[in-house]
């Protein structure tokens, strides 16, 4: 009887709670909400991305005062890569008025792209997300520099044919990709068949589900009967350590076996240990403690306790990945604020902002972080710019440098892309037309 | 047409008879999947058994069982005392779900139960995650003595490769299966166990103690569950990925009946080799993958011709 | 003193046998009519329309479906999950097929194809019972995820496998797709919503609801009475796929706005199924009120510690917040194990008697 009465007393409680406004008030400065999974069982990835996102950003503010003498507001929302709660977060924080939006989960930028034009805020799906919108002209407010799935997918293939003595001489031999069964594994697909077609090499395609993403066995049973010349791993979470592992067990030559950058993460090989050792991975962003803008970090951030990331883990590949990002964006909002000439930028700003992007090796330098990244630019029809990642390889104990910066095929890339585009375009009816202006690059 | 039979019919036994080690290969995998099924399957016999319960939190028991395992290593704990801590906490947790959840829901009905366990399963999501993070860990395989490598058969012009730790795997499924099998047939416990299966009422009024009772045998489900995540663990990683996998039990049980330990066993082997097999010779035809809804296909098959399992207890229904 | 049928005469049978007979009933239904049609279009912000009311609208669709199946006949289903992608692939297929024809057509018509579908996967319901019958719809689960995955048809072969929503007009207003305005979507899933909660509640107060809760209660005495099995079960089986496709044909076309296919995975339907319990098997009500309580309340939780200053780090909110549903359930399940429907039920009782204790 009694618990009824604490029941009905709760009940009038949450009644009441529910009536507290849920809007927020909007405070002076750029705000930059953060889209994170530090649950869920991608949270192993998602945390270190996040941490370096809301460092680098949190240094800025910091160390200069914030961007062009305007603080940047960082605000962190969970989504535990759950498609729901991606789009509650971003209900809640379109009230702000954000400049940028990283969704950090294909699930939750593909029912986010339409939105960005009808709320004016610009999408920037760092190398992930839908590849094509690198289409400026078809998706004017999407970003995924510096690379797309299709890009990566490439470099594979000129990295295996460089290996082969020339990309003629795949010509017969089998390609093998390992893949997350969901649109964020399904990317290089299209690419890929069309590379066999021109280069004359057998694809074959492993779908991994994502039920069985600790229980692949039997995709690399099959991989043992085919016996692939090389593999492409297009993996997340818990699914790239077992693939490494299953992978040894088979004995696979790890130095055929490479995945993209989202399976370069230390937790990715560290399990199958020195049986791993060889294993190559994609990168776009160096690893270590060796530059200017983490040394700042560590100093500004870090130290002074005002990160949630463990020292140790400073330094590692997605947090690397994670300062990347938030370069990016911090250029973004400076290039918009220089663009707009205000101070305050508002979404349609950093669009233009984003469009202008010029990340060249001096303002590389110049922000301290020369040699981190590739350089890259954005164009009003190029909102991604195909440009180069490096092979990172797993010595046994951490990642090191496996090879030059490799150039993706653009000259393939591209027609695909806009090709994708435009079935896009035309599968959507009622599409817009881009009617923004383009600036003219910085 | 002709080649559409060909293919369902003729050409998966072609394959297997001109690659014979793959075929023993597959057939070693899926007996690896099926022992490691039959662990997560054992602990959900186990509280069905003697508390009527379909636990199905026991997915989340094993995540939590092998994150508390890594933590406590990871605090710089000694792996064999980091194993009997744990078990001292799978201990806490038994007594602590007894207290809070099923003494209040005496006698309800099953399916309230099984809800409570959804809730369980959430609280305890949220607290593996509030005191252990999210990031996945390296299981501590070889501290705890689990050999490491594999041997490879050479056979029929191939290579059959059989992990060590597959091996340890199913010989300590094996025996704790024969352990419980014991363990409910010949102790008082056990039998007491039986009787607090068959009604709780009835069990009340012989004088058995059904909290006592309830403690043990969520213990006993803690033990498996923390077996069964050392185990998985060091196949892949430690993660919150692992639940996902537990649902993988449900054929099992089906197969083996709810109530049956050496049912457990058998079924999750038929399982898993079915599915195995299914999935690689005749995957391919129908777009692969399918080792996701194979095994409750063939489960279901299971139900309709015998519906309490190859050794559960006849349903009988009266009026 | 104010809700008792004291002094409501009825004067015919039909009157007399109504399902509301209280006058105070009816107000109140349509006082929540008001709030819903009105009050919530009008003060509510964006945030609370697009990421609170039209989810719980959706969500209580789909928990009286699979209300209508497991709380009236019995039939314990976790495939719910699986029938709404059902819906959801069928809408998007017909309306690329049939671009001219109005999209409600089309979001109600899948329900059909869902129907059809858990007509199928209803089948061996007629030789397993109770809990086994679960593990026969989670077959159908898993079976139809993997076909959204893998059979490139039913995404039009486009490359990423995920579904977009086109654009679609009702009387020159976009009703879908990211032009449709918060209110127009919000209206769309209110109507249709209320209309199947009506054609529900007539359902289960009529001849039709008696024999599935005779199936429920002891389905062995209902066949002895004449109630034939197979139709029934399948009856029920059918309807409830039907709401839930409806609900998953809302769910992509009206809030998402796309769609991949993990968004229909099992741990939807356990979502679903969660609502149903805590709500009240066999309860309509107790669908709404489930639906709020596991949707509604981690919303509300979530935002708790800001709107009170505290500074808890969002993951370790998410962290709690499980912890506390988690909890709730259980204790929500010791105090009443017939869910929230009956809490309410005992409310009304209380207050009917009020003030006096009995």
């Amino acid at each position: 009887m009694r618990l009824h009465r604490v029941l009905l007393g709760t009940a009038l409680a949450a009644a009441t709670l529910l009536t507290v406004p849920l809007t927020a008030s909007a405070a002076d400065g750029i705000y930059v909400p953060l889209l994170s999974y530090r649950t869920g069982p991608f949270a192993g990835s998602g945390a270190p991305i996040v941490n370096g996102m809301a460092d680098y950003l949190n240094m800025l503010n910091e160390r200069d005062g914030g961007i062009g003498g305007v603080k940047l507001i960082v605000e962190e929302c969970e989504t535990g890569y759950d498609t729901k709660k991606g789009l509650e977060c971003y209900e809640q924080v379109k009230a702000k008025n954000p400049v940028v939006l990283n969704p950090y989960s294909t699930g939750i930028t593909l029912p986010l792209i339409p939105k960005a034009a009808i709320d004016k805020i610009p999408i920037l799906s760092m190398a992930y997300g839908l590849s094509a919108s690198a289409d400026g002209n078809v998706f004017p407010w999407i970003f995924n520099p510096p690379a797309t799935y299709w890009d990566g997918a490439s470099m594979f293939i000129r990295y295996a044919g460089g290996k082969e003595g020339g990309l003629e001489r795949l010509k017969g031999k089998k390609i093998g990709l390992v893949y997350l069964d969901a649109p964020y594994g399904k990317e290089p697909i299209p690419l890929l068949e069309a590379l066999a077609k021109d280069y004359g090499f057998e694809l074959k395609l492993y779908p991994v589900p994502a039920a069985e993403m600790q229980n692949q066995s039997s995709q690399w049973l099959n991989i043992r009967r085919d016996k692939p010349d090389w593999i492409y791993l297009q993996g997340f979470g818990a699914m790239n350590p077992t693939a490494v592992k299953e992978a040894a067990k088979i004995n696979y030559p790890m130095d055929h076996l490479i995945g993209n950058w989202w399976a370069g993460n230390d937790d990715d090989a560290r399990p199958a240990g020195d049986g791993a050792k060889g294993y190559l991975s994609l990168d776009f962003n160096q690893v270590g403690t060796n530059y200017k803008v983490i040394q700042d970090i560590l100093k500004y951030v870090v130290d002074k306790g005002k990160s949630q990331t463990p020292k140790d883990r400073v330094g590692e590949n997605l947090y690397n990945r994670g300062v990347l990002n938030s370069i990016i964006i911090a250029e973004g909002i400076r290039n918009a604020q220089k663009v707009s000439g205000k101070k305050q930028i508002t979404g349609e700003d950093m669009r233009r902002g984003l469009e202008t992007l010029n990340i060249n090796d001096a303002r590389l330098k110049e922000i301290g972080a020369d040699g981190f990244a590739a350089p890259m630019k954005i164009a009003c029809d190029d909102h991604n710019g195909h440009n180069a990642a490096y092979m990172a390889k797993w010595d046994g104990t951490k990642w090191v440098k496996g090879s030059d910066w490799i150039q993706p095929l653009k000259s393939k890339v591209r027609p695909l892309i806009e090709a994708a585009a435009k079935d896009y375009a035309g599968a959507n009816a009622g599409w817009p037309k881009r009617s923004e202006a383009c600036d003219k690059s910085s | 047409m002709i080649h559409l039979i060909y293919q369902i019919f003729i050409d998966p036994f072609v394959q297997m008879g001109t690659a014979p080690d793959l075929l023993v290969q597959t057939l070693w995998e899926g007996l690896v999947a099926g022992v490691l099924y039959s662990l997560i399957a054992l602990g959900f016999v186990l509280i069905f058994k003697a508390s009527g319960v379909f636990n199905f939190a026991q997915g989340i028991m094993v995540v939590f069982a092998a994150l508390t395992l890594v933590g406590f290593h990871e605090h710089g704990i000694p792996a064999y005392v980091a194993l009997a801590l744990t078990i001292a906490v799978m201990f806490g947790l038994a007594f602590a779900v007894e207290r809070a959840m099923l003494r209040p829901l005496v006698n309800q009905p099953d399916i309230i139960l099984f809800m409570a366990t959804f809730g369980l399963t959430y609280f305890l999501i949220g607290f593996g995650e509030l005191v252990f993070g999210g990031d996945p860990k390296v299981m501590i395989a070889s501290q705890l003595g689990l050999p490491k490598g594999a041997v490879e058969i050479k056979m029929a012009g191939g290579f059959v490769s059989l992990q060590k730790i597959d091996i340890a795997a199913a010989i300590i499924a094996s025996v704790m299966v024969a352990a419980l099998a014991v363990f409910f047939q010949k102790t008082r416990v056990g039998r007491a166990l039986r009787a607090v299966a068959d009604s709780h009422k009835a069990a009340l009024s012989v004088g058995i103690s059904l909290e006592y009772i309830w403690v043990i045998v969520w213990f006993a489900a803690g033990l498996v569950a923390l077996a069964t995540g050392i185990m998985w663990g060091a196949r892949s990683e430690v993660s919150f990925a692992l639940e996902i996998i537990a649902l993988k039990a449900l054929p099992v049980l089906i197969l083996g009946g709810f109530t049956s330990i050496p049912g457990a066993i058998i079924g999750g082997v038929i399982i898993g080799v079915g599915e195995k097999i299914g999935e690689f010779y005749w995957g391919p035809l129908l777009g692969s993958g399918i080792e996701t809804w194979l095994a409750y296909v063939i489960a279901l098959v299971f139900l309709l011709f015998r519906p309490q399992g190859l050794f559960g207890e006849r349903i009988i229904e009266r009026i | 003193m104010f809700y008792r049928e004291v002094g409501q005469y009825k004067t015919n049978y039909s009157a007399d046998m109504s399902v509301m007979p209280l006058l105070q009933d009816r107000v109140g239904i349509g006082i929540i009519l008001f709030i819903a049609v009105v009050i919530i279009p009008y003060f509510g912000n964006a945030f609370l329309i697009q990421a609170i009311m039209i989810p719980f609208l959706v969500f209580s669709l789909a928990a009286i479906g699979l209300n209508l199946l497991t709380g009236y006949t019995g039939l314990l289903s976790l495939g719910t999950g699986a029938f709404m992608g059902v819906g959801a692939y069928a809408c998007y297929k017909l309306t690329t097929y049939f671009p001219g024809v109005n999209i409600l057509i089309w979001i109600v018509a899948s329900g059909f194809f869902s129907a059809a579908v858990g007509v199928v996967f209803g089948l061996p319901s007629l030789r397993i019972k109770g809990f086994y019958l679960a593990v026969a719809t989670l077959a159908a689960q898993f079976f139809l995820s993997w076909c959204f995955i893998r059979q490139p048809w039913f995404y039009n072969y486009n490359a990423s496998g995920a579904i977009e929503v086109p654009t679609r007009t009702l009387f020159g207003i976009p009703v879908t797709g990211a032009t449709a305005a918060d209110a127009t979507r919000y209206y769309v899933v209110l109507g249709i919503v209320v209309a199947m909660t009506w054609l529900a509640s007539n359902l289960v107060h009529g001849r039709i609801g008696r024999m599935w809760m005779a199936v429920r209660d002891m389905d062995l005495a209902a066949e002895l009475i004449g109630i034939r099995l197979l139709r029934t079960k399948l009856l029920a089986f059918a309807v409830s796929s039907f709401y839930c496709g409806v609900a998953g044909a809302l769910l992509v076309f009206q809030w998402y706005g796309s769609a991949e296919p993990a968004v229909f995975d099992v741990n939807l339907s356990f979502f679903i199924l969660f609502m149903v319990i805590i709500g009240g098997l066999g309860s309509l009500t107790g669908s709404y009120l489930g639906a709020a309580l596991i949707f509604i309340l981690p919303i509300v939780l979530r935002y708790i510690p800001p709107h009170l200053g505290i500074p808890i780090r969002p993951a370790t909110v998410d962290h709690i917040q499980y912890m506390i549903i988690g909890a709730l359930i259980v204790l929500f399940l010791i105090v009443e194990p017939n869910g929230l429907a009956r809490l309410w039920q005992i409310g009304k009782q209380k207050l009917r008697v009020w003030p006096f204790p009995y």
